[in-house]
């Protein structure tokens, strides 16, 4: 029976107090700092009475806590929910918040403690509707923060969580007062998600109208119910039109997000195939061992972090010229020791190179073992771009495309623009008459094929950052790289472009239907029916060039 | 007349040819007759590698004969290897009955293990041996025809041959991989009991699969001496050397190569199908383009061009992988990749043309000495 009472008389405290919170917050509801500059005085004096007293007390102190809008009540009272704001248990009684990483804050001035030795600490206690109050009175606080991300966790919270009458009351005021659009957006959305469940049927309709192609997850569910179950004949017919309408909306996005991953892929297509574009595209040169300098420049990437093991963040920044060095290095070994003297012998230019693939995948396996290694992702990779609940972007994929483009135009501009890039265009077009005027073929045959390497090393930069390192990266890469190369025309860098991302983006496209395997299988049959339609690929050297 | 037309001029050819033979006879004996105690015993260990090396050498006799004679490159003459494998393995499996390890009298144990309720229409008829050693022929046939059409036809050479080929290798292993294509996936098809009612791990069963291996390495020899010593081998020759003076000259070159494309890839089916009982599994790795180039590096080390050459190659960089792999497992890549470079760089003609050109001095030397 005691129980039972005390039980009801909290339950009447509670609603009070959120009512008088509430009262406040609308009161207040235009967030300046400064009118809650004078109350500060009294905030640190209840931040030290939430210690104090009996819980039925505390509910009270929470409350006027909230109530003073303090720009650090939300703190206080998350401490307190989480279980982190803690008493000390000398006679001071002073109030610390203790942080995740174990650090002590003073609870009023949020400034670390060092130095003092506290002695152990107590953790201040809630029960049940305590936590349910706080649970509110966040929502409600943070609802009317000055910062617009955190007013939209808070709503977005009320969305997943469903609010009550107040919340739905409080949004409508809060409301017209919102400047941020994506905050208006999604309380219109909290609010109709309450109205859905309204007596009035007029009041339903309205609230399906408004939820009409919103793409937040929490929406379907109610809208479904709705459409099926509703007992006026309008909301059901009006709510079955609203779930069409985000059907088609997120068939959009997910087409837009295809799109983006086929790109995506196509941009590792690029990536992988634009060094080859110029070995085999300029120089004819068949390199089976373009794979492994791309797996070179992932592992240069790999050690670079591992050399320097606190600036992961720049890592990469010195791996791209790194790697360029490195693998260009080696692809000049290869071409001084093995191709030069193969020039005019595409098969056995095939089978030699492919010796050194197997070579360089051996001393791969020999010095950094046959086990993938794991090259840590800087912070500015990751995480994605929210577009919308339904469409995100992942920040590795978005720099990897961006970088891929930049490299493309980087090597065109080297083609066009550069004296090294008019040596390799003569020495490519016409062999005889380039060294005739005083071109050292030779010598640009290898610093072509040094520049196709290094590319081949940034490449594997980019990979790295998608999947494990191993010694067998390469391979999975260059039957792919010679179809996008074959597909877009030999000899023609803008066909490799188009050509990459055409088959990322078929790839991707087939990949629902078929399955990933047989999505690649599928490609490399029509590619194979492709190269009988149309043997020189999408864009046929035109003129005397075309005719070897 | 026929035997004159062959053998005559083809030194090391009849020279492989009577090893071949020799071989072919002793090994039976001195593994059968032979005590075990006896040094000159021949383990049934043995009997079985050297099985396996003889069908390494039928698969690079097939490629030679395109490669060597025609200059078409594939890289994916491994796949028609293993068709050839799958089509005998299909035949195996269904010979295993109801002793697999789920007793089911119709269905192969992977697919029991699917949760499969019918045999797949494909699999139907491979319990008859007649019918397997049919598509053991026809099925590498017909890809290779309908491959081999597409891409003469668009005059696809060269290098762009040997790069879809190894694609179509790609492909096919991919597809092999699924277990939804009905091959056991990755695990690919073994547990193999027996073939024509013989158990497949009893030592004459052995002995007969090398003999078989064995003749057929010397039929197809024979048969590919038959092909290049013909009038349609000159012509053949003729295309690899000047494929447009010979289109000009009213030859129907993709009609020539179409056919001994064909032809090659039926001799790299019957070589994986005997391949499959001897080592007793067969999976989607066999597809691997890794394999495939393996092979050509067979041909090359050995000497293309020549037929015989190739069945030196498959045999001193088999036995050479054997021994190395022996002492230095991980390390086989090293001197495979660097015998790929040495070979094209070095020695171009190959072991062959080594020994040739060794001969060659020698008899030159003896005739200046003949002459003053």
């Amino acid at each position: 029976m005691i129980v039972t009472t005390t039980m009801e008389r909290l339950q009447v405290l509670m609603r009070l107090c959120s009512a008088l919170a509430i009262a406040t917050l609308v009161a207040l509801s235009t967030p300046v700092l400064a009118q809650s500059e004078p109350a500060s005085a009294t905030f640190e004096q209840l931040v030290n009475e939430v210690a104090q007293g009996s819980l039925s007390k505390r509910v009270d102190t929470v409350a006027a806590i909230a109530a003073l809008k303090h720009e650090r009540s939300a703190d206080i009272l998350q401490a307190l929910q989480d279980g982190n704001l803690k008493v000390t248990r000398d006679d001071s009684e002073r109030v610390v918040i203790e942080t995740a990483d174990n650090q002590i804050l003073d609870a009023q001035t949020s400034e670390p403690i060092t130095g003092t030795d506290l002695g152990r600490l107590k953790r201040i206690p809630i029960h049940n509707k305590l936590r349910s109050q706080l649970h509110t009175l966040l929502a409600q606080l943070n609802l009317s923060h000055p910062n617009d991300e955190v007013r939209l966790s808070a709503v977005t919270r009320l969305i997943t969580d469903g609010g009550d009458e107040q919340t739905a009351t409080l949004l409508n005021e809060l409301k017209s007062d919102e400047q941020n659009s994506r905050v208006r957006e999604a309380m219109d959305t909290a609010i109709a998600l309450y109205q859905l469940e309204s007596e009035n049927a007029t009041e339903r309709l309205a609230a399906v109208k408004q939820l009409r192609g919103s793409l937040i997850p929490e929406v379907r569910g109610p809208l479904q119910e709705r459409a099926d179950y509703d007992s006026d004949k309008d909301v059901r017919i009006e709510a079955q039109r609203a779930l069409d309408s985000i059907e088609g909306r997120l068939k959009m996005f997910r087409l837009g997000e295809n799109v983006f991953f086929g790109l995506s892929l196509g941009s590792v297509f690029l990536l992988s195939a634009i060094g080859l574009a110029i070995t085999f595209g300029v120089m004819g040169v068949i390199n089976m061992a373009h794979g492994e300098l791309m797996m070179i420049g992932a592992y240069t990437t790999w050690v670079i972090q591992q050399v320097f093991p606190n600036q992961i963040e720049y890592s990469l920044f010195m791996a791209i010229p790194a790697a360029f060095v490195v693998a260009g290095l080696v692809g000049i070994a290869i071409e001084r020791g093995v191709i030069q003297f193969l020039y005019g012998r595409p098969l056995e230019t095939l089978l030699a190179t492919f010796g050194i693939s197997l070579i360089l995948q051996q001393a791969a396996r020999s010095i950094f073992s046959p086990l993938n290694r794991a090259v840590s992702l800087p912070e500015w990779m990751s995480g994605s771009l929210q577009i919308n609940p339904a469409f995100s972007i992942t920040f590795n994929r978005l720099y990897i495309l961006l970088f891929g483009l930049m490299v493309f135009f980087a090597l065109l501009a080297i083609l066009k623009k550069t004296s090294l890039g008019l040596k390799v265009r003569a020495v490519s077009q016409n062999r005889p008459m380039a060294r005739a005027v005083g071109v050292r073929a030779s010598w640009v045959d290898a610093l072509t094929f040094g520049l196709g390497s290094g590319i081949a090393g940034i490449a594997g930069v980019a990979l790295s950052q998608l999947t494990n390192v191993g010694p067998n990266l390469g391979q999975a890469y260059i039957i792919d790289s010679f179809m996008v190369v074959v597909f877009g025309g030999v000899g023609n860098l803008w066909g490799t472009l188009v050509g990459a991302m055409g088959l990322g983006i078929v790839n991707k496209f087939l990949e629902p239907y078929a399955g990933a395997v047989l999505a690649k299988v599928l490609i490399l049959v029509l590619l194979i029916l492709f190269i009988q339609k149309k043997p020189k690929g999408l864009f046929p050297q035109k003129g005397r060039a075309a005719a070897d | 007349m026929l035997t004159q037309r062959l053998l005559t001029s083809d030194k090391g050819g009849m020279l492989v040819l009577g090893i071949l033979a020799l071989t072919c006879i002793l090994v039976p004996i001195l593994n059968l007759a032979v005590p075990e105690s006896s040094p000159l015993h021949v383990s049934t260990f043995t009997v079985t590698l050297l099985g396996k090396f003889l069908c390494y050498a039928l698969l690079a006799l097939a490629l030679d004969l395109i490669w060597g004679y025609a200059g078409i490159l594939s890289l994916g003459h491994g796949a028609f290897f293993a068709l050839g494998g799958y089509a005998m393995g299909m035949y195996l499996m269904r010979q295993i009955g109801d002793r697999g390890k789920y007793g089911d009298p119709l269905l192969p144990d992977f697919m029991v293990f699917l949760n499969w309720q019918e045999l797949p229409w494909y699999w139907h008829g491979f319990d008859m041996f007649w019918f397997a050693a049919l598509m053991i022929i026809v099925v590498p046939g017909l890809l290779a025809w309908v491959f081999g059409w597409l891409a003469f036809r668009s005059r696809v050479t060269g290098v762009y041959f040997a790069i879809i080929t190894q694609a179509l290798t790609y492909a096919l292993m991919l597809a092999f991989f699924r277990n939804e294509m009905g091959f056991g996936g990755n695990n690919g098809l073994t547990d193999f009991k027996d073939i024509l009612g013989f158990s497949i791990t009893a030592d004459s069963t052995r002995i007969g699969l090398f003999l078989a291996s064995g003749i057929a390495l010397m039929v197809a020899y024979l048969a590919c001496r038959y092909i290049v010593t013909s009038r349609a081998g000159r012509v053949i020759v003729s295309i690899r050397d000047a494929e447009s003076r010979t289109r000009f000259s009213g030859y129907q070159v993709e009609s020539y190569k179409l056919w001994l494309f064909v032809f090659s890839a039926v001799l790299a089916g019957i070589a994986g199908a005997l391949y499959v009982p001897q080592v007793g599994i067969i999976n989607p790795g066999e597809f691997s383009p890794l394999n495939s180039i393996e092979l050509v590096v067979w041909v090359a080390t050995g000497g293309r061009g020549t037929l015989y050459g190739a069945i030196v190659g498959a045999f001193s960089v088999n036995y050479g992988k054997t021994i190395f792999t022996t002492f230095y497992p991980e390390a086989w890549l090293f001197p495979l990749g660097l015998l790929f470079v040495l070979v094209t760089l070095v020695l171009p003609k190959g072991l062959v043309g080594l020994l040739g050109r060794f001969t060659r001095r020698k008899a030159s030397k003896a005739s200046e000495e003949d002459t003053p």
